[in-house]
């Protein structure tokens, strides 16, 4: 039960962040929109991306795993061990979202990638 | 400035380190409070959870229940608010900037889940944390914003 909850916080949390990072770099939201009287406006506006109502539902599925391994794994292994996605996510971000990985931050996602594996043990 | 005007190099190229700082800055303070709402939503669900004196099953109709408790609702409620800044600074950083970077938040969690409720954080576990942590500060010494000029300023 533990490790299929894994399996679907990774995989769930992966293509939620791919939706999120290329429809908010399409449409960035400003510093001013961050303003109070602005705030509502600005989430009516998010709520209206089909990407993003898309990874919201991807990251429901993650949220809902999220407390089922809550309930049957200590926290210091449930967070970390969700980290696992990371390195995942940056080989995609190269990939499909074109990002520039310098060696430093290969370096840095590998580092990132070995504590979850030290974690998990 | 008159047309055809002679523009020296000092005139023409505006000094990009104000503008630099600026951005930085505001990059740097939404990451920390993506962090902190994101470490302390998951230590307010966690609590809730570990208190919670029914066996929840696979049913959905408890989970839901769950969540209208004190601190599972506080964890829901922060963690709305860390998924909306998250979003935010996703528009303004590399999506394999964001995440090595944020991960601090993992070593935040070790500490709470050892201090708050006396989990067993062995020497591997604070290993993989010190790993985490150089990961991020390599991550956090390049460039946050690969894909696009920045528009949020």
């Amino acid at each position: 039960m533990k490790w299929l909850m894994v399996g679907i916080i990774v995989g769930s949390t992966v293509l939620a962040d791919l939706l999120q990072s290329f429809e908010m770099k399409r449409h960035t939201v400003a510093v001013e929109d961050l303003r109070p009287g602005r705030l509502v406006g600005m989430l009516r506006g998010l709520a209206q991306r089909g990407p993003l109502v898309l990874a919201v539902f991807f990251m429901a599925i993650s949220f809902f795993a999220f407390m089922k391994l809550l309930s049957v794994a200590d926290l210091s292994f449930s967070v970390p061990v969700t980290a696992a996605s990371v390195a995942l996510e940056t080989v995609l971000a190269r990939l499909i979202l074109k990002e520039e990985v310098t060696p430093l931050r290969w370096a840095g996602a590998l580092s990132v990638a070995c504590g979850v594996a030290l974690l998990a043990m | 400035m008159a047309s055809g005007e002679v523009i020296t190099e000092d005139q023409q190229i505006p000094s990009p380190a104000p503008l630099s700082r600026r951005v930085d800055l505001k990059t740097n303070l939404l990451t920390a409070f993506v962090v902190s709402t994101n470490v302390l939503g998951n230590f307010s669900m966690s609590w809730g959870m570990k208190h919670q004196v029914t066996d929840l099953g696979l049913s959905p109709l408890a989970y839901i229940r769950l969540i209208f408790t004190p601190w599972v609702l506080l964890g829901t409620t922060l963690l709305i608010v860390w998924l909306l800044s998250r979003m935010t600074l996703l528009g303004w950083a590399d999506l394999s900037y964001v995440l090595p970077v944020t991960s601090i938040g993992y070593v935040l969690n070790a500490v709470l889940g050892k201090v708050f409720f006396g989990e067993l954080v062995t020497w591997q576990r604070w290993l993989g944390t010190g790993f985490i942590v150089v990961g991020s500060i390599f991550v956090g010494l390049t460039a946050a914003n690969t894909t696009q000029e920045d528009r949020a300023g």
